[in-house]
């Protein structure tokens, strides 16, 4: 179980989130919905250390993330993936799977499952990332996230500005890596991508966390979404 | 042919070649030569931290320095002979690059440029400062019955070259070696995508850190080999000259490559020297052919061979 008790994170003397909690279960997918400026991206980054807490915790299996430096943190199993991919753009896709293979000194055989889950990246081992056309590099991004054995998977905003058949290429992955027992917590802003694959929704707005609903409820009852998000 | 078979048979040809030209070349050339694979080094170990780490110092000349007078200090003052004195250097070179990469790896991008630079600019004040000792300006010579290691006279061209050729295909081993390791991989990751290196779970203050450490002990065994060999050590070598020269031959040559520092190390020197027996104005020269090759080669000379033709180039 990943958890966020109460925290309290920001940037310097700005406070972005307040007393926000959370919980991933394995086999789980968590959708953070709010608006720009909710504070999405920074519960994230304060899962991964990179935005220090004022208070409160993040604890994986009990054990007190929130302690560790932020290069520690995925070696415990939290895969991040970042918006806008950031790959290593001079280096071909092997190598760049292969700085995600070396975290945790993985063999070929967890190569050879990331690239059966994105039989695309193999036809393109030697390719330099930069030449990688935007839905191949988001699947880059991932794959090589997917590299370090996540039990639990951050993704932040995966689908934005993709083509529909990239979008549901990605869909799909994220679905099979919840079926794997791998807990998922996602950023994404399009209701119909969250409703489709979601198991939970915890709608956020100005940091603070409002409340946690199972997604049939939305699906069944669009009322909700449009009072958090309304526009 | 694989990858490193193709590395090995390139990398081990130009070192045959330059072990051949040995007995070849007048003795004009062959001096030059030697001080270039010196040079090279000097070049190779800025590289290291430049080229793959993507950190760009303008203060390298404190190592070059340090291994310099770490050398000439240890035979001045202690009457050592060469082989511990270069050891003196090495650990003089180690020991300031981990005392200046501690400190300086605090910032980064142009503040990291301003910080080497100005600690560069400090040695070389103290190497005024303590004239007495370091005789300063003037420098000192090293004689040549100081320089007789294990009853080799390394002032004596021949063993000069050779020593120079020793000293210049360790540290291309080194730095082949090292790029390929798992350690060198996350180097180019941190040159890439700081952030997202942090993210998969590097200490990237750590890797930058033994980065700064390899790269300064490598330009200080450069230094101190340049001492001993050429038997003078002055103050001139930690001016901001020479932190500027190394940059200068790692862009010609191509960062982040292993040929390249070599490459450019021997283009700058020749271009220098052959447009000067041309003319006076020989700085306009090496000023043109460096814009020229700015506009048409901007990723160095091996760099351009590597993006065109061999894409395998370590």
């Amino acid at each position: 179980m990943l958890e966020l008790d109460k925290i309290n994170a920001g940037y310097g003397g700005a406070q972005i989130l307040r007393d926000v909690s959370l919980s991933v279960a394995p086999g789980e997918i968590v959708c953070l919905l709010g608006r720009n400026g909710a504070g999405k991206t920074t519960t994230m980054k304060a899962i991964m250390g990179l935005v220090p807490l004022m208070s409160g915790a993040v604890r994986l299996n009990g054990a007190d993330l929130s302690s560790l430096p932020a290069h520690k943190v995925p070696g415990h199993g939290v895969g991040y993936i970042p918006q806008g991919r950031r790959l290593f753009s001079e280096l071909t896709v092997a190598q760049n799977l292969e700085i995600g293979l070396m975290v945790r000194k993985s063999g070929a055989d967890v190569l050879n499952g990331v690239l059966d889950l994105f039989p695309r990246l193999r036809e393109r081992l030697d390719q330099r990332a930069q030449t990688l056309s935007g839905g191949e590099q988001q699947m880059l991004a991932t794959a090589r996230a997917l590299c370090i054995e996540p039990s639990y998977l951050l993704l932040d905003e995966p689908t934005e500005g993709l083509q529909p058949s990239m979008i549901e290429a990605i869909r799909q992955v994220i679905v099979v890596m919840r079926d794997r027992g791998v807990g998922i917590l996602l950023v994404e802003q399009r209701i119909d991508a969250v409703l489709s694959v979601a198991d939970r929704v915890a709608f956020i707005e100005n940091g603070h966390n409002l409340e946690t609903l199972d997604a049939d409820v939305l699906r069944k009852d669009h009322s909700v979404i449009e009072r958090h998000l309304g526009v | 042919m694989s990858d490193r078979q193709k590395t090995v048979l390139l990398h081990g040809g130009l070192l045959a070649l330059l072990l051949g030209l040995q007995f070849v070349l007048p003795a004009y050339h062959h001096g030059n030569l030697a001080r270039i694979m010196v040079l090279a080094v000097y070049a190779m170990g800025y590289n290291i931290m430049f080229g793959y780490t993507g950190l760009l110092s303008l203060g390298h000349a404190l190592f070059f320095a340090a291994g310099m007078y770490g050398m000439g200090m240890s035979v001045q003052l202690l009457g050592a002979t060469p082989a511990p004195a270069m050891i003196g250097g090495l650990i003089a070179g180690a020991v300031v690059a981990a005392a200046l990469g501690a400190l300086a790896l605090r910032t980064a991008d142009v503040a990291f440029m301003i910080v080497t630079l100005m600690f560069a600019q400090a040695g070389y004040l103290a190497v005024l400062y303590f004239g007495s000792v370091t005789r300063g300006d003037e420098g000192f010579v090293i004689q040549q019955a100081q320089r007789m290691m294990m009853g080799i006279d390394l002032s004596d061209a021949t063993n000069r070259y050779f020593a120079a050729f020793i000293l210049f295909a360790l540290c291309l081993i080194a730095v082949l070696w090292l790029v390929q390791s798992p350690f060198g991989k996350v180097l180019v990751a941190i040159r890439e995508n700081e952030e997202r290196a942090r993210m998969l779970g590097y200490d990237v203050f750590r890797h930058k850190l033994i980065a700064v450490i390899l790269s300064g002990t490598m330009s200080a065994a450069a230094g101190a080999a340049y001492g001993l060999l050429f038997g003078y050590v002055g103050a001139t070598f930690a001016s901001v000259q020479y932190s500027i020269f190394p940059l200068l031959w790692v862009l010609l040559g191509g960062a982040g490559t292993a040929l390249g520092p070599f490459i450019g190390t021997l283009f700058m020197f020749y271009l220098i020297d052959l447009s000067s027996n041309v003319t006076s104005a020989y700085m306009l020269i090496a000023g043109v052919a460096l814009v020229v090759l700015t506009l048409f080669a901007p990723q160095g000379l091996i760099g351009e061979v590597r993006s065109r033709i061999w894409r395998w180039l370590p």
